[in-house]
């Protein structure tokens, strides 16, 4: 007993860095949002986000829209090499993972060399007499920029959740006149709902905060949260306290989010438990 | 019909991931600066590449700050992972609530908020810069709870009364730690030191706003780069990073088919 109260102070050490590296820089984002340049206490800062609200509904809304695009295109991929023989599947998951591993710049710079106006998907419809299309810097694009950077975020923990599911379930609803169609339905579906909770806050959570892609695929004209913030510590508007109040906003929307996701998980899983 | 359309689907899924990539790694051998229009076949961007000092000297700051990060957090971590471990349930649960932090909290935010704490810190102790220094901390913040997430269940998994066996049988408890406990949870270590490489090596965001001019790492140079959106030296390098990464990717797997199968070798062995 003795020995195992010593252990604890193994975490020590990790417990003050936390204190200074984590607690503390939130607070100072605390700090920083309610007091103005010359540090005297305001609320000025989380006021004149108000302006900001804009920005705010189109990040929430391209990030939603994004998620949404990956579920609907990660959950049959999920389903279908859930299905595949052991050893494939593993091949089929490493191909998921590998364009994780790539520089996420690298794999959206891909992209606007492919969208720009005489690029080569312009290239392509050429041949047959169409466009050229104008792509980049459109919304389309940096939803598209957000669908292929967290797609695989999506597929992998509902794949994780579908190949746990116990076979002897699908075997009775089947035994009980369920027709394929309605296995997957009522079946497999509500079964890994766990999975889609998962990788909707996986995908949502980067989606939302993001300020890379809609610089890169979006122009100028497209600016999302993140963007707005980066623009108040480093880029031309220089305004920490803007800045902090912004985070501030962004932290608070994303714990609301997830605290929704979660409610949502646990009460499916009690269904199931009934 | 069904398998068909199940084969198609998971072609065009592949086609949208690799494509990109596959043109990507095709132009950077175009003797040519057009991205769109093949102009024979060339070396030269490579060549190019591996005169960049700036690109070199980034590549060297990108390993050792990852190395660096890797190494110390994958210490601070484990030993953490122990500590909490043996702590009550309602702090230990409390203490990994306050882990978990880092990886909820947008990167952006942690990426901020770290830097305010440099920039202020530096203003009232006076000298301190964003540099090199401040990016390894921050590397480090960010990497520790991934360790901890894979260390801490090979410490549930591991049954305590294995520590307390190597003590009756005369262990010390030094040697018991390093014999028993560490032996047991060194799977979860190795991963959790990989894991945090590979992030570290990867991260934007964090060394973004935590780097300052003078340590600049690959991924802020490529983010330099593509704001100027001419050189087809990214291609270059691009095409280097993902077959090193596919390479890799294909030795570690590799190895655990090898090691998977020399397991059932043996256990098939044993039977007969």
């Amino acid at each position: 007993m003795n020995k195992k109260n010593n252990k604890k102070y193994l975490a020590s050490v990790y417990i003050v860095w936390m204190l200074i590296f984590t607690i503390i820089p939130l607070g100072l984002v605390v700090y920083f949002s309610l007091t103005d340049t010359n540090g005297a206490f305001t609320f000025d800062n989380l006021k004149n986000i108000g302006e900001y609200t804009p920005v705010f509904l189109s990040s929430i809304k391209f990030s939603a829209i994004a998620t949404a695009l990956c579920l609907v295109l990660g959950y049959p991929f999920a389903y279908i090499i859930s299905k595949v023989k052991a050893s494939k599947q593993t091949v089929f998951l490493i191909f998921i993972m590998l364009p994780m591993w790539i520089n996420f710049l690298l794999r959206t710079y891909a992209w606007m060399t492919l969208l720009e106006n005489n690029g080569l998907i312009n290239k392509f419809f050429s041949l047959f007499g169409l466009g050229p299309f104008h792509m980049i810097n459109t919304k389309g694009a940096v939803v598209l920029g957000m669908v292929y950077n967290f797609l695989p975020y999506m597929i992998i923990p509902i794949y994780n959740v579908i190949t746990k599911i116990d076979k002897n379930v699908i075997v009775a609803a089947q035994d009980l006149g369920a027709n394929s169609f309605n296995v997957i339905t009522r079946v497999i579906f509500p079964l890994s709902m766990p999975g889609i909770v998962s990788g909707i806050t996986m995908v949502f959570v980067p989606a939302v905060s993001t300020f890379i892609i809609s610089t890169m695929l979006g122009g100028g004209s497209n600016l999302m949260i993140g963007d707005l913030i980066e623009l108040q510590f480093l880029g031309g508007s220089y305004d920490p306290n803007l800045g902090s109040a912004l985070s501030l906003v962004l932290m608070v929307l994303i714990l609301i989010s997830m605290g929704i996701m979660n409610e949502f998980d646990s009460g499916e899983e009690e269904m199931i438990a009934i | 019909m069904k398998k068909f359309l199940s084969k198609a689907y998971v072609a065009f899924i592949f086609l949208f991931l690799y494509a990109p990539i596959i043109v990507l790694i095709v132009f950077s051998f175009n003797n040519s600066k057009s991205r769109s229009v093949w102009h024979g076949f060339t070396l030269k961007w490579y060549v190019e590449l591996f005169k960049d000092q700036a690109i070199i000297n980034a590549f060297v700051t990108t390993l050792l700050v990852a190395t660096l990060a890797a190494l110390i957090a994958t210490v601070l971590g484990t030993l953490a992972a122990i500590g909490f471990n043996s702590m009550k349930k309602t702090p230990r649960k409390f203490y990994m609530q306050v882990n978990n932090i880092p990886m909820l909290n947008p990167e952006i935010v942690t990426g901020v908020s770290l830097m305010l704490l440099f920039v202020y810190v530096g203003r009232i102790l006076g000298g301190m810069e964003l540099s090199f220094f401040t990016l390894l901390l921050a590397h480090i913040t960010f990497n520790v709870p991934y360790v901890i997430l894979n260390v801490m269940p090979k410490l549930k998994q591991m049954d305590t009364h294995l520590y307390d066996a190597a003590l009756d049988l005369g262990c010390k408890p030094a040697q018991a730690f390093f014999k028993v406990v560490m032996h047991e949870i060194m799977p979860g270590i190795i991963s959790g030191l990989i894991m945090a490489f590979t992030l570290s090596f990867d991260d934007f965001v964090i060394s973004y706003f935590t780097s300052g001019s003078s340590s600049q790492t690959l991924s802020i140079i490529i983010y330099a780069m593509t704001r100027k959106r001419i050189s087809p030296k990214i291609n270059a390098l691009s095409s280097i990073m993902f077959i090193t990464v596919f390479a890799l990717l294909l030795i570690v797997n590799f190895r655990q088919d090898k090691n998977k199968k020399g397991i059932i070798k043996k256990l098939k062995g044993s039977n007969i």
